[in-house]
């Protein structure tokens, strides 16, 4: 391989990680420098520093130590039999790059991943040995997200949690199927296994630091995952029940839907087209509405098409659900619980934790809901004020053109 | 009138001073004017308080936390909105917690944007390397909306204490000396300025991390305003990157096109029927027996589409089988087409029907069943990759166009899928088997032919 310069390097290195959705830096225990000789922060809330053109934000240095690999999965880049071009980090090169860009304020720390080369144990070794250098050597305390290898020794990943402030394993594809098909060498019984020790693990590790409080930190922020949407032939109902059962079982923080997108040098058996990025944006949506909003999975699931399985592409999954079961509505705002408050469409969490408190001091009218919201035209059809009381909601044509911008995207759905 | 000066825009500790002695004497907030800096009360014959009393005066900490923020906003009325506040919450100290309040919700609009102010300072912030050795020191140049360096310090100071630097600003600057914390004058951005290899790199990271098949610029822009754009070196790597987006994206698309499937493509169909074995993706999956997938070689050069499985093909699980496929047997046999050498599969994979009885009656599929079984049609074709692809029947006409279109008019004549692939429409064989008339059978049979004849001969001039 003839010498490549660090940018090229980092260039090739960081364009096969940008497929992985994850940056976020948030839930780390809060930690700063002061007291010590190194360098770095972390408040619990992550501080995204850039934003690409693509919309999403950087708030890490998110690079693979290298693209080689040893597996075939036809949905990566990576992926041996591609002839895309390959390169590899030494740990202190990362360690550097992390460094320098960190004391730039360009990220909050460092997310690794590696392609699997030679073996599982080898590839984690390697990735341990950055995050301890990092955290030992230079007493760095920003956040560091390792991916672990899912057929690594124990100790290897017990170590890995130690260092980081998240841990993850992908799942891949939502289907078993799926999985099968696209990445042969990878199975679903591995990957669930190893998010089983790992759950485990942080468990321990939580339950120590309640006995004893100078127990090491196990992975503070949680182990996430993450799915490709539009590769396999799962449903939104089938990927909602899904991520359902991962939270669930493994206690991750995060589920994360990457848009399945035209690689260069792409395996011939993939999808011809652009990622579904309306498809990926309301499966995030539907994850809100069960992690922030109260609506359990079976609910967000009865919002998809019965037909088809699917989420609609022209309205949001709360929109939908409330005119699949507008029997619920309108809501009254000056009496309803939190609970139905949330189901509003148009509404927020903040826009109804205001409407709680403004309620206590007084009955609210319109105008008052109006300075809550970003958006009463809204909101209107769904609630009871004072001085305001809907008709009876008409059937969704009616209603339909009053609440989206597209309607003629309707036909796509009709059926 | 009674004037008030503070020392600094962003003196919350004055203000609360000054507030607590004026609030406990219930001075109205319109008899107070508020001044920043060294500027005499007396300009205009107004008096400066200069009374101070101490007589305690108790507020919220919510009220303290909200004023400590919303006083670093550059609304020059920001100190009077705060004092007319607290006058109002000492008499009513509950319609702080109301976030319907015209009042509260004008202070709270202030905290907003200085919360905001203060993240994207700390995020949009960056720092340049200069001098080496002892003399390495880090300088940023920042914008501030609000008057929030000051305020911003100790956050700097907490995340780069083994560090020397400073923030310019042209509000002022502060600068650490790795033990200390100093203020200093305003600046000029050009102060700020430096040679740092690290830009570079970091600029080559910034690039390679986008996705160019994900363009959302305007997602972008809402989370990073332009206003920011030009203190931060990787932005200007932006419209090169927007416009050589699409380019790319093509770029990629093209490739995968062109590519062969190669020695894995049977592999790599059997794989699909397995996992087609268990596709929920529509309801029918429940009452038929099973999925009837695509069958023939999988580097077929035609594939024929029909609409979906009948009763016997649902129970032998193959397509094709039963009357209807009878037909196109023959059909094809006249038409000199080898069936062993066409990839063969329906629109819908699992077979729909009304139960009469014991008989199970075949009945036309939906739109939405179409649309949720194009995902298998489409697979079937990416990994196949006919050179013609046989349409028969409106339901087939509609998964492999999305559209649909009178197959009386259509049929005979060639159309350009998107992908760029070459499709002919005819009739659905089982049309041939409802023709009561043995002529009128007779006549479609031939015509039917003639048209799988056709498109076959149009094949000659795609090679």
């Amino acid at each position: 391989m003839p010498h490549l310069s660090l940018a090229e390097k980092l260039s090739i290195l960081a364009d096969a990680a940008k497929y992985d959705a994850s940056c976020a830096s948030s839930g780390a225990k809060q930690r700063n420098s002061r007291d010590g000789k190194g360098i770095g922060s972390t408040s619990g809330n992550g501080i995204c520093h850039a934003y690409a053109p693509d919309g999403r934000c950087i708030s890490l240095l998110k690079v693979l130590l290298t693209n080689s690999c040893t597996f075939d999965c036809h949905y990566c880049i990576n992926r041996s039999s591609s002839n895309v071009r390959r390169a590899r980090f030494t740990v202190d090169e990362i360690v550097d790059l992390t460094l320098d860009f960190y004391r730039r304020n360009y990220i909050e720390g460092l997310f690794l991943s590696s392609g699997i080369i030679n073996t599982p144990d080898y590839t984690m070794e390697q990735i341990v040995r950055v995050a301890k250098a990092l955290r030992e050597d230079h007493d760095f305390r920003g956040y560091i997200h390792l991916k672990t290898i899912p057929d690594a020794a124990a100790d290897l990943v017990t170590q890995a949690g130690r260092y980081a402030d998240r841990v993850s394993i992908n799942v891949e594809l939502p289907t078993t199927g799926g999985l099968r098909r696209l990445a042969p060498d990878k199975s679903e019984k591995r990957i669930e296994g190893a998010m089983a020790k790992m759950r485990s693990a942080i468990d321990e590790g939580r339950d120590a630091r309640k006995r004893y409080r100078s127990a090491p930190n196990f992975a503070p922020a949680g182990q996430s995952t993450q799915m490709i949407i539009g590769a396999d032939a799962a449903t939104d109902r089938e990927i909602v029940s899904r991520a359902a059962m991962l939270y669930d079982r493994f206690d991750l923080r995060r589920v994360y839907y990457s848009a399945f997108s035209p690689i260069p040098d792409a395996s011939a058996v993939l999808p011809l087209k652009r990622p579904p990025l309306m498809r990926e944006h309301r499966l995030y949506q539907s994850d809100w509405l069960i992690r922030f909003y109260q609506y359990s999975p079976q609910e967000v699931k009865a919002a998809a098409d019965p037909d088809t399985g699917m989420l609609p592409l022209h309205i949001d999954p709360k929109l939908a659900w409330a005119l699949r079961f507008r029997e619920n509505f309108p809501v009254d705002v000056n009496h309803a619980s939190r609970r139905m408050l949330l189901r509003i469409p148009g509404l927020g969490v903040k826009a109804v934790d205001s409407i709680l408190a403004a309620r206590r001091c007084h009955k609210l009218r319109l105008d008052d809901v109006a300075r809550l919201t970003t958006s009463l035209k809204k909101i209107l059809p769904f609630i009871i004020a004072v001085d305001w009381k809907p008709v009876a909601l008409g059937d969704r044509e009616n209603l339909l053109p009053h609440l989206v911008a597209k309607p003629n995207q309707l036909e796509l759905f009709a059926s | 009138m009674r004037v008030i000066c503070l020392d600094a825009e962003d003196d919350f500790e004055g203000w609360r001073r000054a507030a607590r002695s004026l609030a406990t004497r219930r001075v109205p907030a319109h008899e107070v004017l508020w001044r920043v800096g060294d500027q005499s009360g007396d300009l205009f014959g107004r008096t400066v308080d200069e009374a101070n009393s101490t007589a305690p005066i108790a507020v919220s900490r919510d009220f303290l936390a909200l004023s400590r923020l919303a006083i670093l906003h550059r609304d020059p009325e920001r100190f009077s909105l705060l004092y007319a506040l607290l006058l109002r919450i000492l008499d009513e100290p509950y319609s702080l917690h109301n976030p319907a309040d015209r009042q509260v919700r004008r202070v709270e609009a202030l905290h907003r944007s200085v919360r905001r102010d203060i993240h994207k300072m700390r995020a949009f912030l960056r720092f340049r390397e200069a001098g080496e050795g002892e003399m390495r020191r880090f300088v940023a140049w920042f914008e501030p909306e609000h008057h929030i360096v000051r305020a911003n310090g100790a956050f700097f100071v907490e995340r780069f204490t083994n560090m020397r630097w400073s923030i310019l600003s042209p509000k002022g600057s502060i600068h650490w000396s790795g033990s200390t914390l100093s203020e200093g004058p305003a600046a000029q951005r050009n102060e700020a300025m430096g040679d740092d290899p690290v830009e570079a790199v970091w600029k080559a990271y910034y690039a390679a991390i986008f996705n160019p098949a994900r363009l959302m610029p305007d997602a972008m822009l809402k989370e990073m305003p332009k206003k920011y754009w030009k203190n931060m070196p990787e932005t200007a790597l932006i419209p090169s990157m927007i416009a050589g987006a699409r380019e790319r994206e093509r770029g990629m698309l093209e490739e995968t096109r062109t590519a062969p499937v190669g020695k894995h493509g049977a592999e790599t169909i059997e794989r699909l029927r397995e996992e087609a074995r268990s596709c929920r993706r529509c309801p029918l999956w429940r009452p038929a027996t099973q999925t009837v997938f695509g069958e023939g070689p999988h580097d077929a050069k035609i594939m024929i589409v029909g609409e979906q499985p009948g009763d016997q093909e649902d129970r032998a699980g193959k397509v094709f089988v039963g009357p209807a496929g009878r037909v196109f047997d023959r059909a094809l046999l006249a038409a000199g087409i080898d069936r062993a050498g066409v990839y063969v599969t329906n629109a819908v994979k699992h077979f729909k029907f009304e139960l009469r009885g014991k008989r199970r009656i075949h009945a036309r599929p939906g739109a939405g069943e179409i649309e949720a079984c194009r995902w298998w049609v489409d697979q079937e074709r990416a990994i196949v990759r006919p050179k013609l692809v046989i349409a028969m029947g409106a339901t087939a006409v509609r998964a492999l166009t999305g559209r649909t279109m009178p197959v009386g008019s259509a049929r005979g004549k060639s159309l350009t899928l998107g992908d760029g692939t070459r499709a002919w429409i005819t009739v659905h064989p089982s049309y041939l088997l409802r023709l009561s008339s043995p002529a009128e059978a007779e006549g479609a049979f031939s015509q039917y032919v003639a048209d799988l004849r056709a498109a076959v001969a149009s094949m000659t001039d795609i090679d």
